[in-house]
């Protein structure tokens, strides 16, 4: 995708982007100015209107962590959190995350501090080349969320009943994640570590 | 991606206006589909307006005892809906059958119903495709047709409706709510909002231009057992070959309908009054006329011991 607009990026502070747009506040007929959080840090951008969030995340903030696969919502690498819950940022525009709460896989841990998730694919080897992985990790935090918070899935036997962690739940709420490589046994490994499950 | 002009709604009635006037223009919600297919260059809308903001996304009981469930409610919020998991076991059941966890976060009641064909010739720009561009000839038809429809086609479409959601408020006998530009409501049973290809395939609901659903209105709750098993090339994550939505009466008694045979959800009430007789008999009368391929009639026999399956299963 190519932006025809001239892009300026700022990572401004609250007080500094006070004026929050309630409305839409068109640059020229094809851009517009949006804000929001990504991982704690208030963005504000001006975007072609055609650029997807993961691109936004990507080329404009420069957090590379989000992968761009298929780019058609079928792989998972583009994986990331909105107000809680995992998206394919690659099917949605930047445009429409006005006042929105990011978190990228940049946003869950880093290299000296990883969240438990992170320390649970090393641990586990949940990985090869590396590439679907940061999509696999914020997925897999939100599937532990979503069992925690009983959304059902198509291999929950009883709706009524309380959802429970099992290999059967871990494999279908994560086959929006696709690993080339198939570390998918380790994958689930991990998941299961750190749900507190013996491997 | 062709360029457009982007605009936040903030009332479903000017949103309706806003497309009324311009037939390049369209509503985005969740954008799953909608941003699929504009990448594409399949979809080329030269203007979107945002419903997102609308509130539309409650689900509210009836004063009839049946629920209300907003337009932009999302898929997975429907799913997990304690009333829908209690009352509506099958709609809960085909929403978790679609998709992966991901879409369903983002994928909208209202943008479900009006998703387009996975047809492959649909999505290949370099084939003809009366739907996508009218006049211009079927691929489908003569070509490969193992996942296309089977009843309910016509010379000119053979595609599918790829929903999992709309079978199942099929079998409930759900109702779309919409409104149009000038205020006026309409309530259009989901048996008539989609339409069959016949003649003119590009045109797929009873939608008019600028016409927005607000909500899709369930029944109280049918009493018997909800399933729906969905038959596909992969255990998560892929569109069905076969689905079958039923609602079971312990006298064997019941609903059912049919996803991946037809441009549309497909039922034939006259065809329940012989689910105590059996799948065969059933599906003999709903798929009546049906219209195979080589390679796509392994669908019948799909669709039948599914069925029987089905009623197995909840015999008793």
């Amino acid at each position: 995708m190519v932006g025809t607009a001239a892009v300026s990026v700022a990572a401004a502070n609250a007080g500094a982007s006070a004026q929050a747009q309630s409305t839409t506040a068109t640059i020229d007929r094809h851009s517009t100015q949006v804000s929001f959080t990504v991982n704690g840090t208030r963005r504000e951008l001006t975007v072609d209107n055609r650029t997807t969030l993961l691109d936004a995340l990507r080329e404009q903030l420069a957090l590379t962590g989000t992968k761009k696969g298929c780019d058609h919502g079928q792989c998972g690498a583009c994986t990331v959190m909105v107000d809680g819950r995992r998206i394919n940022s690659c099917l949605s525009l930047a445009v429409m995350h006005e006042g929105d709460e990011i978190t990228t896989i940049e946003g869950l841990g880093t290299t000296s501090d990883m969240h438990p998730m992170q320390a649970a694919f090393v641990r586990h080897d949940g990985f090869q080349c590396g590439y679907c992985t940061p999509g696999q990790i914020c997925s897999s935090v939100a599937v532990l969320e979503e069992i925690a918070a009983g959304i059902p899935s198509h291999v929950t036997e009883d709706l009524a009943a309380q959802m429970q962690v099992t290999d059967a739940e871990i494999r279908e709420r994560m086959s929006g994640n696709i690993c080339r490589c198939g570390a998918y046994a380790n994958i689930i490994a991990a998941i299961n570590d750190v749900a507190g499950r013996p491997a | 991606m062709r360029q457009f002009t982007y605009e936040r709604a903030t009332s479903a009635a000017s949103a309706a206006a806003a497309v009324a006037d311009n037939g390049n223009a369209k509503f985005i919600a969740g954008g799953t589909n909608l941003l699929d297919l504009m990448k594409l260059e399949i979809e080329t809308p030269t203007h979107l307006i945002d419903v997102n903001g609308l509130g539309l996304d409650k689900i509210e009981a009836t004063e009839k005892g049946g629920l209300k469930i907003g337009a932009l409610v999302r898929n997975t919020d429907l799913a997990a809906d304690e009333r829908v998991r209690r009352d509506y076991g099958v709609l809960t059941r085909a929403l978790v059958a679609g998709a992966s966890g991901q879409l369903r976060n983002k994928a909208t009641t209202a943008g479900n119903l009006l998703q387009r064909t996975r047809c492959p010739y649909f999505y290949d720009t370099n084939q003809p495709c009366n739907k996508r561009q009218p006049g211009s000839g079927c691929s489908a038809i003569g070509g490969v047709t193992r996942q296309l429809g089977i009843v309910g086609v016509s010379d000119q479409c053979i595609a599918t409706h790829p929903s999992d959601m709309a079978v199942a408020m099929r079998a409930l006998d759900a109702t779309v709510e919409t409104v149009k530009s000038d205020g006026v409501t309409r309530s259009i049973p989901i048996a008539d909002f989609h339409r069959l290809p016949g003649d003119t395939p590009h045109i797929e609901t009873a939608l008019d231009q600028g016409e927005i659903i607000t909500a899709v209105t369930l029944p109280p709750p049918v009493a018997g057992r909800h399933v729906y098993r969905k038959v596909r090339d992969r255990a998560s994550y892929a569109f069905a070959l076969v689905s079958v939505a039923a609602i079971v009466r312990p006298d064997g008694t019941g609903r059912v309908a049919l996803g991946g045979v037809a441009h549309k959800p497909w039922r034939v009430e006259a065809a329940e009054a012989d689910m105590p007789n059996g799948a065969a008999t059933v599906m003999r009368k709903l798929l009546d006329g049906a219209r195979t391929t080589e390679e796509n009639e392994f669908k019948v026999t799909l669709a039948e011991r599914t069925l029987a399956g089905i009623l197995e299963e909840t015999k008793g």
